[in-house]
This record gives structure tokens, sequence and C-alpha cells, in this order.
């Protein structure tokens, strides 16, 4: 276990470093002058050089690169270009109202989508046929789009929640709830319907297999096949496909803060990434691949625990 | 990450001319709708320069935020432009952004999907890798920062997009592909000399052309709905019309004038929509499983009484204790409404104390009628006529939880192939503590105690080991000692066991029955074991029962019906036993307890 661990981690290390090395060869191609960006038209070209100079932009790229990864590697993603802040403190402002926002979308996910596609395998009748008509409607339909129509419901028309804006957790618990309410349905509608699908299919096929009948033949009652036997084996497909909703969710989360005007990662990824602001693109890139290559582990994780057979030693 | 893409893979593709697809399609009544909302779409977007009223970019802001008026049907966005002007305009920009992502992802992934599964090794392992790293670029981020890279055309964009795409064909492909490889009409071909250009091309690309399509009508609802997020955001260029940017107008005046979303919201709703449902039909039809309609639920009718000769009730004289079956019929429904009938009136007995064997080939109804008796048929199959007693109790029509209560205590169940019928994500152990705990009423260290006492019943040598062991940890004829030893651990009275050792090998399965003998002989137990295996039968049962097509053809004691068979079909299946197989001498005790 532990050296499986250790293997990933040294893996994603290793991705990490290609896509930092490939992100900013590639941000780096457009040599956008942008002492002469920050300083105006009116600036002499003096102050514009002695400008890119103080920012280490007069030297090679690789030579950029190197430096960058140099104190990348120390946690120092520099400051920002445009904004002079510094990034790893931007971003660690920002990172708790998408965490909050993801880790809600994702335990409400979780809830809802094992509960309904749990029914919808075992009862089949209504409530499937409700659980894949969801499923449908949640797979077609744009995430922002989803989010529009909550947005002109629930906050422009019944007035029920605050359209924009963001109350941290830390100020008011309420102010919180009803800011972050909006955004997690909006985000969640997607997430429940892909993952219900799923459930609800590894819970028909599970339902099929030989050792369920076995386990009737037992004169187990059939809640607790449902719960124990069923739910589990019928879980690993479906973490699989959490697991790369939870990796979707990074770019619906963009949409969403936006729309809602909620100060997280993703609105500052639309805001820094447009102007080229490498810094900061560069550590949201970093901050992003990160995420996605720890949900992978954990997942991977949670799966070998649900399923011993794909237990690596 | 694991290898499943959830809405893709398929079980089965078989091979679909392409003229019937089609035509099937049509006949579908999700594909007829989604494929005329879907050309309705694509028709109005090509003809947007005929059919809108005007010039895209003609604003007169008098009519800003204006209805409905005479030759304009749906009236003025906020800067006064006809809406249905902009509305076919902008399908064109973001349909053809999509088309074109689609066009990078099908040109990327196909071909390396194919040489991937097709040759596997080092290209297939670069490839993989390639891949996993594309997968773990969080697409928006990369299309942003791209945007300040390539500059705010979407076009370019959509190229990129492609690129990120790309990786769930290569899955998709080279799933398959790896999967066809090994077929035996893929050896075939090799065999008979056809080079590899030639089987990929008449052999492989048939099975994933159905997938393919599938995936390619799901993936382009997934760009329309990133390229409107994406001219949503802002990131298109300037003032050309597109879905998303004109719903960003009418966001940017939701409270104004919400209605402006309507048209752009259902115009990309209704195109996904139409393009998911297509999938599902196109699946349906291309996958030829779209007649699996769900068996309705619904409450079993009642089965009739049993018919006995003189209209009464089955008479209770003649029929054993233990177990009596009179006039067992076996239904299953059909898809359609109404039921076939599978066991047509079965009569069986089991005493205590004695091995019935239950011969037959397979079809003939066999394994169903031992199902009946354990209340354990399959969804849509129920038992519709006759009578079940066990100990005396009719089962047929008992309420579920009272025949419940019978199961595992009073009968219990050894199924065909022992490695599928333990559950993999638990241990042997907890498979063995758990119904005994259920059913006894036990504590886990009692029932832990009774495990480790019934593992070492059936003959394992390292009962502790095996007790803590994941079913993959063992070996099959392990397997089927540990289901014999589940089916004994609540004390059962009859022994339901179906083909027990058909799945072993020949020294396990002589091992296999003399622990059943053993068993049975010590408890009393009446079993009722279910064979084709004519040499199992004269190793161990009693009394025999022939069945064939649903019936009972002929009863009696071992040795009358295999040495003096009446019914015809008794004697040719004797007749095919003995002719290539030498007979087995008479079944020695001593034989199977030494091993």
């Amino acid at each position: 276990m532990l050296s499986f661990i250790a293997r990933r981690t040294a893996a994603g290390a290793v991705l990490l470093f290609v896509i930092s090395f490939l992100s900013y060869t590639l941000l780096s191609i457009p040599d956008t002058d942008v002492g002469r960006q920050l300083l105006g038209q009116g600036a002499s070209q003096d102050l514009v050089d002695a400008r890119n100079a103080a920012l280490g932009l007069d030297r090679p790229t690789a030579v950029q690169y190197a430096d960058w990864l140099a104190h990348a590697v120390r946690g120092d993603f520099g400051t920002s270009w445009f904004s002079g802040e510094n990034v790893m403190r931007a971003i660690a402002n920002r990172l708790p109202v998408t965490i909050s926002l993801m880790v809600g979308v994702t335990l409400v996910t979780a809830v809802l989508a094992f509960g309904l596609g749990v029914w919808a395998g075992v009862r089949r009748g209504a409530v499937d046929r409700f659980v894949q008509v969801f499923a449908v409607v949640g797979y077609a339909l744009p995430a922002f789009l989803v989010t529009l129509v909550i947005v002109l419901v629930f906050a422009v028309h019944l007035r029920w929640f605050p359209a924009i804006g963001y109350v941290g957790l830390t100020e008011s618990f309420t102010g919180w709830l009803s800011t972050v309410t909006l955004p997690v349905v909006s985000l969640a509608v997607v997430s429940v319907a892909g993952v219900a699908q799923q459930v609800r299919g590894s819970v028909i096929d599970v339902m099929r297999q030989d050792y369920v009948r076995t386990l009737r033949a037992r004169g187990l009652p059939p809640w607790r096949i449902i719960l124990r036997h069923v739910v589990r084996n019928a879980s690993a497909p479906a973490l699989a496909v959490l697991g790369m909703q939870f990796v979707g969710m990074l770019g619906g989360a963009v949409l969403v803060e936006q729309i809602f005007g909620l100060p997280g990662i993703g609105s500052m990824t639309v805001n820094y990434t447009t102007r080229g602001d490498i810094p900061v693109i560069m550590a949201l890139v970093m901050v992003s691949v990160t995420v996605v290559i720890v949900i992978n582990l954990v997942v991977d994780i949670l799966i070998g625990w649900l399923n011993p057979k794909a237990r690596i030693a | 990450m694991s290898e499943s893409t959830p809405a893709a893979l398929p079980s089965a593709p078989g091979p679909v001319r392409r003229a019937g697809a089609a035509r099937l399609l049509l006949a579908h009544p999700l594909g007829l709708v989604s494929a005329i909302v879907l050309a309705a779409v694509v028709a109005g977007v090509l003809l947007a320069p005929v059919l809108s009223p005007q010039d895209p970019d003609v604003s007169n802001l008098r009519d800003a935020f204006g209805g409905p008026a005479a030759g304009h049907p749906l009236g003025f966005d906020s800067a006064g432009r006809d809406i249905l002007t902009r509305l076919l305009h902008g399908g064109r920009n973001t349909l053809g952004g999509a088309v074109i992502a689609l066009a990078v992802a099908l040109a990327l992934g196909v071909p390396s999907g194919l040489l991937a599964g097709y040759r596997g090794g080092r290209f297939d392992s670069a490839a993989g890798w390639v891949v996993n790293l594309v997968m773990a670029l969080p697409a928006m981020v990369v299309l942003l920062a791209s945007r300040a890279i390539l500059g705010p055309t979407v076009w370019v964009l959509m190229v990129v997009l492609g690129f990120l795409v790309a990786p769930v064909f290569f899955r998709l492909v080279r799933g398959i592909v790896a999967n066809v490889r090994n077929e035996l009409y893929v050896d075939a071909a090799k065999v008979s000399g056809l080079r590899d250009r030639r089987i990929v091309a008449r052999h492989v690309l048939i099975v994933v052309r159905a997938p393919i399509i599938i995936q390619v009508a799901l993936v382009s609802g997934i760009a329309v709905g990133l390229q409107a997020g994406l001219e949503f955001l802002g990131i298109g260029s300037g003032d050309t019309p597109t879905w998303g940017a004109m719903l960003n107008e009418a966001f940017k005046n939701i409270q104004r004038a919400p209605l402006l979303m309507l048209w752009p919201g259902l115009a990309l709703g209704l195109t996904n929509g139409a393009l998911v449902l297509l999938a599902a039909a196109l699946r349906d039809v291309l996958e030829d499983r779209g007649a699996a309609p769900a068996v309705r639920r619904r409450r079993a009718p009642a089965p009739e009484a049993p018919r006995g000769t003189d209209g009464t009730p089955a008479g209770a004289g003649g029929r054993a204790r233990l177990l009596s079956v009179r006039d067992l019929a076996v239904s299953y429904a059909l898809p359609g409404g109404g039921e076939r009938e599978v066991v047509h009136g079965v009569d069986l007995d089991v005493r205590a104390g004695e091995i019935v064997g239950l011969v037959g080939e397979s079809g003939s109804g066999k394994t169903q009628t031992a199902f009946s008796i354990l209340g354990i048929l399959p969804e849509g199959g129920r038992v519709s006529r006759g009578s079940i007693t066990v100990e005396g109790q009719e089962i047929v029509g008992m309420p579920e939880r009272r025949h419940r209560a019978l199961r595992g205590d009073v009968v219990a169940y050894v199924p065909q192939e022992p490695m599928s019928n333990l559950d993999p994500a638990f241990t042997v152990g907890s498979q063995l503590v758990e119904p005994m705990r259920c059913k006894l009423g036990i504590s886990r260290a009692e029932a832990t105690r009774r495990a480790l006492d019934l593992l070492s019943l059936v003959e394992i040598a390292d009962p502790r080991r095996t007790f803590g062991s994941y079913p993959h940890e063992i070996s099959g004829g392990m397997a089927q000692r540990v289901l014999i030893a589940g089916a004994m651990s609540c004390d059962p009275r009859l022994l339901i066991a179906d083909e027990p050792t058909t799945a072993l090998d020949v020294m396990v399965q002589a091992e296999v029955l003399g622990l059943l003998r053993r068993l049975q002989r010590e408890r009393g137990l009446g079993v009722l074991l279910v064979t084709h295996n004519l040499g199992v039968v004269a190793d161990l049962c009693d009394r025999v029962a022939v069945m064939k097509q649903g019936r009972i053809v002929e009863t009696g004691t071992a040795e009358q019906v295999l040495h003096a068979p009446g019914d015809p079909y008794t004697q040719r299946l004797l007749g095919a036993v003995l002719d290539d197989v030498p007979a087995r001498g008479p079944w020695r005790p001593s034989n199977a307890e030494v091993s």
C-alpha cells in the first residue's frame, strides 16, 4: 500500500514536471511586451526595458523556466505581473471558496446519486425511468445553462437566495449557506445525473451475479444483501465516475463562480489567464493538476479498499 | 484511473448493415424525434443567410429589448439587434466550432487507438502515458490559458478542445480493439495469411464503428456545451454572434429582461438534448439491445391449484415429508407481455437421508426446478402452478418472509460455479459468519468458532488461513468446499446441489463428491443432486428422476434407471455416456475419504 502510494506520488510529480515545462514553454511563445502593457503607450522604451528586466523577462525562456521551477518546488510561485500580488497568497485566499463548493457538491452527489441509483436499480419501475430521464437531461444540458435557469428561477424570480456574492464560513454560517446553496445545486444537478446512472447500471449488474442468488439462498434478508453486498460491489465503478465528475467540476466551477460572482479559483482563472499573467496561470495549472492527481489517487485507493482483487500489494 | 468510460463501453457491438441501421434509427421513436430536431437545427443554421430577416450586426437602439414585431418574430436584444438573425448566425459559429473540435478529436484519437489496441507494445504504453497526461489537464483552465497564447479566436480554441477530447476516442477504440485482437476470427484471418492492414479494415473497423458513432453524438454535445461556455465567459471574438455570447448578454440583463435567455438557452438545450437522445437511440439500434424492456414488476398471479387426478389437491399420501413437488410449472414473463412456461408439471420427492439425482441435458428445466424449491427464481420467473412442500409446509404462495426463514435453516443450496458464487469483496470468513449471525442469532465470536469448525469439516487443511482469504485467493475446489460449508452452516435438513462438481477438475470432483456423501451420511441429510453426469448418479444417488424439456420422463431407483431404463430418452442418455467413456466402478467410500 505504502509503496503503491509512493509510486503514484512519484508518477504524479513527473506528470507535474512535464506539464509545467510544456505550459511554460507554450505560454512564452506569444512574446508579449509585458513592460509596455503595464506602463502604457506613453512610457519611454528605457522605462519599459527596465520594467521587463525587473520582472526577469529579458532572459531566455529556458532560464526563466529554470528560475520559476527552482522557486516553485519551494512553494514560491512569485508575484503576479499585473497586480503585483503574491500568487500563493492570492490562491490561498481563494481556494477555500472553491474547495467548499466542490466538497459540498461531492457530498450532495455521493448521497443523492447513490440513493437514487440504488433505488432505481433495485426497484426498477417508475423510479428507474425517472433516474434515466434525469440522467439524460443532466448529461445533455451544459452546466452553465442549468445554472442560468436556476439563477433565473430561485434568485431573480423567487428571490430565495442572493444572485451573486459570497460570505465566508467564518463570518456567518447562514450567510455562507445562502450564498453557497445555489452554486452547489447548479453543479450537483449534472454530477448527480451522471453518477446515479452509473450506480443504477452497476447495481443491476451486481443483482444478477451468482453470489447474490447464493446469499438469497442462505436466507439473508434482501435489505442486508443490498446494503452490504450489492452496494459495496457496485460502488467501485461509480467511484471512478465520481472522480471524473470531480475533475470535470474544476471546469464547471469556473463558469459557476463567474455567474455567482464567487471569489474562488475559478473566477481567478478567468480574470488572470485572459491577460497572459504567466506566474498566476502556472500556479493555477499546477494547483488544478495536483487536485486531479490527488483525486485519482484517492479514488484508486478507495476502489482497492472496496474490491480486494484490484488491491495492489 | 480505471479503464471504464461510463457512457461508452458497449457490451457486444454487433455489426449492423448501414442502410438497415438508418432505417431502424428512424423507426426508433427517440431516434426519429432527435434526428428531426437536429436536422431542423442544422438546416436553419446552414440557411441562416436566406432565413434571417436582416444582417446579424444591424442594430437599432430604438428597438432595444423590443418584443416581437412584424418581420422580427423573436424580438430584439439589448442592442436592438434581431434575435432570430443572431440565433441562426450564432448557431453557425457554435456548431461549426463543435464540428472542428470533433474532427480534430477523431483524427487524433481513432487512428492512434487502433494502432495502440492492435499492436500493443511500446506505442501502446507511450500513447497511454500521453493520454493520462492530457486527461489530468483541467479542460477549462487549458482553454483559457490557450486563449492567452493563441489569441481570442474561437476556431483555434476549438482545435485545442479537439486535442483535449481526443483521449475519449483513443480509450474507446483502444479498449475494443485490444479485446478483438485476441478473438478467434482475427486469429483465423492472421493464420490464413491476411495482412494487418486488411484485417484491420475488414474485421476490426466494423467492430469499432458503432461505438464510435455513438460516442460522436455524445462528444458533439460536450463540444457544443463547452464552446457555448467559453463564449459565455466572454472569451469569444467580440461581436461575432454565438449562442454562448447571446446567453452572456442575456445574463448581463437578467434583472431587466430575463426572457432574453429563452431563445439561445432553448437552442442550446434542444441541440444538446437531441444529440444525447440520438446517442441513446443509436446505442439501442447499433448495439441491438433496443428491445430490452425492463420486466415490469407486478404482483405474481397466484399459482393455479395443484391438479390431482381426482380433482382433489394431490393426495398427502405418497408425498415425502422432507420435500415433495407436485405438478410444478415455472413460467417466465415475455418482453412483449404474456408468459412462457419452461417447466411443465414436475413431480419429485426427497426423503430424509436419501440422495435423489435430477438428471437431464442442459435446458431441460433441472435448475429451474431447483430454484423454485429455494424460492430464488431469477427476475421475471415464477411458479405458475403446482405445490412444493418442505417438511410438510406448502411454500408455493407462502409469504416471502416465512419462505426466507426456511432458506439456510431447512433448505440449503450448493451452486454450480464456485468462484462466481462467493462475493469477491468479502473474506471467506465473513461470508460464513454473516448468515450464521443472521439466521441463528449468535455472537460474532461464536459464529467465527463455528465457521472454523465448518471449514475443517469440509476438509480444508488450514481453516484459519482460508477464513481470512478473499475468494480470488483460493482455488476452485477450495471455493466449492467453502460453499458446502456455507450451506451446512445452519444445519439444514435438505441440501439442493446444482451441478456441484461440473466446474471442478476430475480429481477435485471425486473429493467433493466424497465430501457430500460423508456429510449426507453423518447428518442424515436429504439431497437433491442436479446433474447431467450419469457417472455421478451411479456413484451417489439412491433414486433418479430423468428430466427432458421441462418434464420428468422417468423416475426410479438408481439401479433400475441405470440398468433397465424404460424411457427411450433415458436409454439414449445412457448410450451417449457408455459409448465413449468407460463406465466407472461402483463408489467406494475408502476412495474418497483418503483424500
